[in-house]
């Protein structure tokens, strides 16, 4: 009998709701936040938990999100785990710290509800915080629902605190879509998280007296680059301990997770490869098309930093055609930048298929089936022709 | 002028809760800017985030929406830019006291001549009634369910103490006097720095025992305390109340005009020395 999936552990929650009693149970040391829709609700209720004394954390009620990201380097540094959440312009503005958090290889986890950057100013959806961040030195793992929502914020404890990993992650979930739609998912018994996180076990922490330690000091044109080389060994070894984390955690609730999941795609001659909750869409789509008989699948991607480049490639070679759907622009005038890590993954391989790149729902513009469908024919008939006749799409814009 | 032409008419009807003072505010801005007849093409107004900030998207002036905070940094480069330009700071207690706080006091600092209104609500409104900075001790918050330790600032004191021209502060129930106030806060050459006190029922008022805008309003009739008729109150009982009026009204040296001072004399000695 798996106790994670009785009927008692089922509860209905929003994404931001299921967030906040992941936070409650992981009961971390610190947390510092300031409000930022559409976020807000996270810390809010969590906070809610502290007033109650239902965790132990200390609770910082900070001036602004450059000030919350900078007392959670702090309290990790000091050996502590620590938490915040944030979303947008919030994230944006924590970007000299969050620098500062991943080359000072403290494993802060802090879920990011996506939401457009400004200007103009909006509160909806789409993945340009995040992927503003992607060369931060986060991990960034991309959740579909709230149930993945939660199960990545509890793994995501594991995943940084890993001695051979000691990185920050960042948990992305879509903003309004996931954050603040009730979902029904199964929450694990307290007490089962407890013992699947553990302690924090430092290997250097500021509070250790005896083995004085010192965080980010002055290191020039001597030793810099190793440091900057060993960040990169930190990120490698993760794309080990992120699948071996997903398998202990497949033992205890049975819910599967790697670095992304395939969906009807070992037959499939298109593909879509996508993040966050559009894949629910995309699921639906997929079956539909299935049923009328043609060859459609879907590569719903998890773990976008490490970018898991070898598992994508032997997931993808030997399609006719890939479409690669991204929440955020580069204005690179070269696509968004998931198309920029599957084609330049795809670059060496043997049996490439043919990539375009959709640029979709910023701002929180709805992504419907018939979307999607549109780019699943596309696809189809990108790889029946043979050859890519419009790389870059906008897709269901104005122009 | 008639005050509607100040609007951008096909904006409205705002957003602001039911009960909310911000139109009263907005008000006040408008009628200050008619009184000294300032031209919408030469008058620019700045907002930050929140409730408050909203404003300048209903007023028909060149406007600027900026992020969290920072309205009056945005709002230095364009007075700096373009100073024969009128440039107003729109911004809540949030926006201007916490994430925007050294903005703040670097603008009092520099006295640079631009106006700026704080709407203070007492709370984090747009995100949900989080406590802010110029909550009161002991007040609720979403974030504060056993009432909130932290202190507040006196924001009028700080900028007062950073060196702005003028700093005043009145309350929407008192409507006359902090439309005034912000008439002769627009007139003042250098920085001027208004706190509008402003009621949010929704947020701060129903977490504190004062649900209705009546309530909140009743809540400003009895708390505010003129500064005339505080400087001869003893301070116990002025304990819980908050003084009206205008604490700076002082003819100091303006930024631009400092800088274009500056600009002429450097020029002078290189002619001079050529």
């Amino acid at each position: 009998m798996n106790l994670a999936t009785q009927p008692e552990n089922r509860v209905a929650l929003t994404g931001n709701e299921a967030v906040a009693h992941a936070m409650k149970q992981i009961n971390p040391d610190v947390v510092a936040a300031y409000p930022i829709t559409p976020q807000t609700e996270i810390v809010q209720i969590f906070s809610g938990f502290v007033a109650d004394g239902d965790v132990d954390t200390v609770f910082e009620r900070v001036e602004s999100e450059h000030s919350a990201m900078s007392a959670a380097v702090g309290a990790a540094a000091a050996g502590a785990r620590a938490m915040t959440a944030t979303s947008a312009n919030g994230l944006a503005l924590m970007w000299e710290i969050l620098y500062i958090a991943a080359s000072n290889r403290l494993p802060i986890v802090m879920p990011v509800v996506n939401r457009a950057l400004s200007a103009p100013i909006n509160i909806h959806c789409d993945h340009s915080d995040t992927m503003g961040a992607r060369d931060s030195g986060w991990i960034q793992l991309f959740s579909e629902n709230a149930q993945e929502a939660y199960d990545n914020t509890l793994q995501a404890i594991r995943i940084a605190e890993h001695p051979d990993v000691e990185l920050p992650v960042m948990v992305c979930l879509d903003g309004f879509i996931i954050s603040h739609a009730m979902d029904n998912l199964f929450m694990l018994p307290d007490e089962m998280v407890t013992k699947f996180i553990g302690l924090r076990k430092p290997e250097y922490s500021l509070l250790d007296v005896d083995n004085p330690a010192t965080y980010g000091p002055l290191d020039l044109q001597d030793w810099y680059f190793e440091h900057k080389r060993q960040q990169v060994e930190g990120m490698k070894k993760a794309l080990d301990v992120i699948p071996q984390i997903a398998v202990e955690y497949e033992e205890l609730t049975g819910r599967e997770y790697g670095f992304f999941e395939a969906y009807r795609a070992s037959d499939a001659e298109a593909l879509m490869i996508v993040l966050g909750s559009t894949a629910g869409t995309a699921k639906d789509v997929v079956d539909a098309m299935r049923d009328e008989g043609h060859p459609v699948g879907l590569i719903k991607l998890r773990t976008f930093r490490p970018f898991p480049m070898q598992q994508l490639v032997s997931a993808l070679a030997g399609r006719r055609a890939v479409a690669v759907m991204d929440r955020s622009d580069t204005f690179s005038t070269a696509g968004g930048p998931l198309f920029h890590g599957v084609r330049h993954a795809l670059y060496d391989c043997e049996r490439a298929p043919l990539t375009s790149n959709y640029i979709y729902g910023l701002g929180g513009r709805d992504v419907k089936p018939h979307d999607l469908r549109k780019v699943f024919d596309d696809t189809l008939r990108m790889g029946e022709s043979g050859r890519v006749s419009q790389p870059i799409t906008y897709l269901g814009v104005r122009e | 002028m008639a005050l509607l032409d100040y609007f951008r008419t096909d904006m409205l009807p705002h957003i602001w809760c039911p009960g909310c003072g911000n139109g009263i505010v907005t008000q006040a801005i408008v009628r200050g800017i008619d009184a000294l007849g300032w031209s919408q093409d030469e008058t620019v107004i700045v907002s930050g985030i929140g409730c408050s900030s909203r404003a300048p998207g209903y007023l028909d002036f060149d406007t600027l929406h900026t992020t969290h905070g920072r309205a009056l940094a945005f709002a230095t480069g364009v007075k700096l830019a373009k100073p024969h330009l009128n440039v107003i700071v729109v911004t809540g207690d949030g926006d201007a006291s916490a994430i925007g706080g050294n903005h703040l006091i670097h603008a009092a600092r520099r006295n640079i001549n631009i106006t700026t209104i704080c709407f203070n609500n007492s709370i984090y409104g747009m995100t949900g009634g989080q406590y802010s900075p110029l909550s009161p001790s002991h007040s609720y918050g979403s974030t504060a369910p056993y009432g909130n330790i932290d202190r507040a600032f006196d924001l009028c004191e700080l900028v007062r103490a950073s060196g702005a021209s003028y700093v005043a502060r009145g309350s929407v129930y008192h409507i006359a006097q902090l439309t005034r106030a912000i008439q002769d806060a627009l007139a003042k050459p250098g920085f001027a720095f208004v706190e509008a006190i402003t009621p949010c029922p929704v947020y701060f008022g129903r977490k504190n025992q004062l649900r209705t805008a009546v309530d909140m309003m009743r809540w400003q009739k009895e708390q505010m305390i003129p500064l005339r008729r505080a400087e001869k109150m003893d301070p116990e009982e002025l304990t819980g109340k908050v003084i009206i009026g205008t604490f700076a009204d002082k003819d100091l040296p303006e930024y631009t005009d400092s800088y274009e001072a500056l600009i002429e004399k450097v020029r002078r000695e290189v002619e001079e020395s050529s």
